[in-house]
């Protein structure tokens, strides 16, 4: 079985300060990890791999050349490759890029039973990547997975988080699945694998080793664009309720008529 | 200070310490309040590959010796002495396989305990024998292709939670101390049961229990060595984990000097933070000295005794003893520099002091140490050159 693990290099977000005047992260100074996220998706590709010895777990992102640490972090855990999808050409992509870039990069590590995501990543924070990689790679997908077990070599039972409750599906392999903290506590990082990892050289693709035209990636390949970022202003106005449950739903009635809020 | 590590060793501490600090300290309060056995933290240990990290390569471990037992064994005690107790004790009871057993018992244990899947113990001391080992009472008594063990073992590190035991029982009752043998116990063979939990002063992650054996019949292939070795069995493997006690004691002490140190820099009393006054960098100054005295001599002594030395139980004693006082003393210090906060629960100190105790008393009291040291001493001035060391 071949699982293959994206992740993704964010800023560590207890640091982020946006620039007031240009509207954008300050990211000079701040610390780059792996987003938080990322860690359970490589933790549910690495409890597959103990217990089916046969899985090889490749994890993947796509970055400046710092984000190798991210690489790195995942090969001391255990997996065991590591790509980095870098070249000046990927800058500034979009969701949209962003998944068309490592579709490229997954179709060049077929057969790839399993693609695994966190739910999101914690910088843009859209939750698309996931799902927008296996429309592109035409393949089945599951979002918000809390937990899965294998019905057969070919076949996954998950348990996905919904608005409602929760869904149990069966998923047919190959597939992509994004996942919940739920999957399991993420591992430490292991003497020999840590060994390993220092000594592994993580190969570098860009446009040419994907075979993608430099149009088709990065901001050039983006149908969006972020215009503006802005942290929301913060309203101090706000009323503090006293009392028992019915003399504070009295005042909070009263007080929405007033607003004329309307049917009251 | 700078000890010269390999990348492997370093390697070894920055896991080790990862551990303590991702996973140990958040919980060690819990743990020593609810007395729970840290089933989950040993869990994440056997991921780490630790547990191997003194059985040699071709039985699944690390291949490492005493020094690197030591450095991992330091950076889990600044987490917790009881988690890295239960963690030490598993290598305590491997110890026997691994240094007198038969190529079988190596095969069929070694893996399982080095992966950290099985964690194993070391089951000697008993009602009435503590520092007199030749009064073990359990009895062995060969029948056929068995043996069959009747006896109680107390005070048992892991007891109950290991899956393998290195058990020491009387064989020729009739030849004193050469009449003990070691051998394999496995949880659940017949007649082989747990009594009960002891409430302790610290270290209450761990699990202290006790054994008994109501005419447990295991193999005759789990002997360990032959008839009669269990005596040589005991004092080797002392000589090999003794330093990893002066090791727990070292990492107790730098945690309690840690915390010390910063709370002594953050505490504000007549306007300045305390560690302005001498009093305090005088004992911050004691304690650090301390501690470095102490590490060096663990380390010294762990690299030696990977060399083989003919005299090195006197060397392990002397590791044991100092660094298990540095710890006591150290904490002891910490608490009175953190003073009325020092006291109470909120604080880690307290429980390092709790804790700190028991490497003084375990693994052979810190008294039975000095008689090692001593009786060694007696031999070697009655038989001695004027040499330069």
């Amino acid at each position: 079985m071949h699982i293959v693990v994206c992740l993704k290099q964010v800023p560590e977000s207890q640091n982020v300060r946006i620039d007031p005047k240009t509207n954008t992260l300050i990211r000079q100074g701040v610390a780059s990890v792996l987003n938080p996220f990322d860690y359970f998706a490589l933790e549910a590709a690495l409890t597959i791999k103990d217990e089916r010895l046969d899985t090889k777990v490749t994890a993947i992102t796509m970055g400046p050349p710092q984000a190798k640490e991210v690489l790195m972090d995942a090969l001391s855990r255990g997996a065991d490759d590591a790509i980095l999808i870098s070249h000046r050409a990927f800058a500034g992509a979009d969701t949209w890029a962003t998944s068309f870039t490592l579709a490229a990069a997954i179709r060049r590590l077929e057969p790839v039973d399993l693609i695994v995501c966190g739910k999101q990543a914690i910088d843009g924070d859209t939750a698309q990547v996931g799902p927008e990689l296996a429309t592109i790679l035409n393949r089945p997908y599951a979002t918000y997975v809390k937990s899965f077990e294998f019905v057969d070599d070919s076949h996954l039972k998950i348990t996905r988080q919904t608005d409602e409750g929760v869904a149990v599906w069966r998923l047919p392999l190959p597939a992509l699945v994004t996942v919940l903290k739920d999957v399991g506590e993420p591992r430490p990082r292991s003497y020999r694998a840590t060994l390993r990892a220092r000594r592994y050289e993580i190969p570098v693709w860009g446009p040419e080793e994907l075979g993608v035209d430099e149009d088709s990636v990065g901001l050039k390949g983006s149908y969006t664009q972020v215009v503006r970022i802005f942290s929301p202003e913060r309203k101090k106005d706000r009323i503090m309720l006293r009392g028992s449950v019915e003399e504070m739903v009295d005042e909070l009635y009263y007080w929405l008529k007033e607003q004329r809020v309307p049917g009251l | 200070m700078d000890y010269f590590l390999t990348e492997e060793q370093r390697l070894l501490q920055e896991i080790a310490y990862e551990v303590t600090r991702e996973w140990i300290r958040p919980v060690r309060a819990q743990l020593d309040e609810a007395e729970e056995f840290p089933t989950r933290l040993l869990k994440i240990l056997a991921k780490t590959d630790l547990f191997g990290v003194c059985v040699p390569e071709e039985y699944g471990g690390l291949g490492g010796g005493v020094f690197e037992n030591c450095l991992v064994v330091e950076q889990l005690a600044r987490g917790c002495v009881g988690v890295a107790t239960s963690f030490a004790a598993s290598g305590l009871g491997a110890y026997p396989i691994l240094l007198f057993g038969s190529e079988e018992l190596k095969k069929k244990y070694l893996p399982d305990i080095a992966s950290g899947k099985r964690l194993a113990a070391f089951a000697l001391t008993e009602p009435g024998a503590g520092s007199d080992v030749s009064a073990i009472r359990t009895r062995a008594v060969k029948s056929g292709d068995e043996y069959i063990i009747t006896g109680t073992k107390q005070w048992i590190t892991n007891g109950g939670e290991a899956d393998v035991y290195s058990v020491f029982a009387i064989t020729d009752p009739t030849k004193g101390p050469r009449g003990a043998s070691c051998f394999v116990v496995e949880k659940g063979d017949p007649g082989f049961s747990f009594g009960k939990k002891e409430v302790k002063l610290g270290i209450r992650a761990s699990a202290t229990r006790e054994l008994i054996f109501d005419e447990c019949r295991i193999p005759r292939d789990r002997l360990i060595g032959r008839e009669g070795m269990g005596f040589i069995i005991a004092m080797k493997t002392f000589d090999k984990s003794r330093p990893g006690i002066g090791a727990l004691g070292v990492g107790l002490a730098q945690e309690a000097l840690d915390i010390a140190a910063e709370y002594a820099r953050k505490r504000v009393q007549f306007g300045k933070s305390i560690i302005s006054f001498q009093a305090i960098q005088h004992k911050l100054a004691d304690m650090a000295t301390k501690v470095e005295a102490a590490r060096a001599l663990v380390y010294s002594v762990a690299r030696y005794l990977d060399a083989e030395p003919k005299d090195a139980s006197k060397y392990a004693a002397m590791s044991k003893i100092f660094a298990s006082d540095v710890a006591v003393e150290v904490a002891l210090e910490a608490v009175q520099i953190l003073g009325g906060y020092g006291y109470m629960r909120d604080y880690p100190v307290e429980k390092l002091l709790r804790d700190a105790k028991i490497l003084q008393i375990y693994e052979g009291t810190n008294e039975i140490q000095r008689n090692i040291i001593g009786q060694e001493l007696n031999k070697e001035y009655g038989k001695k050159k004027e040499t330069i060391l």
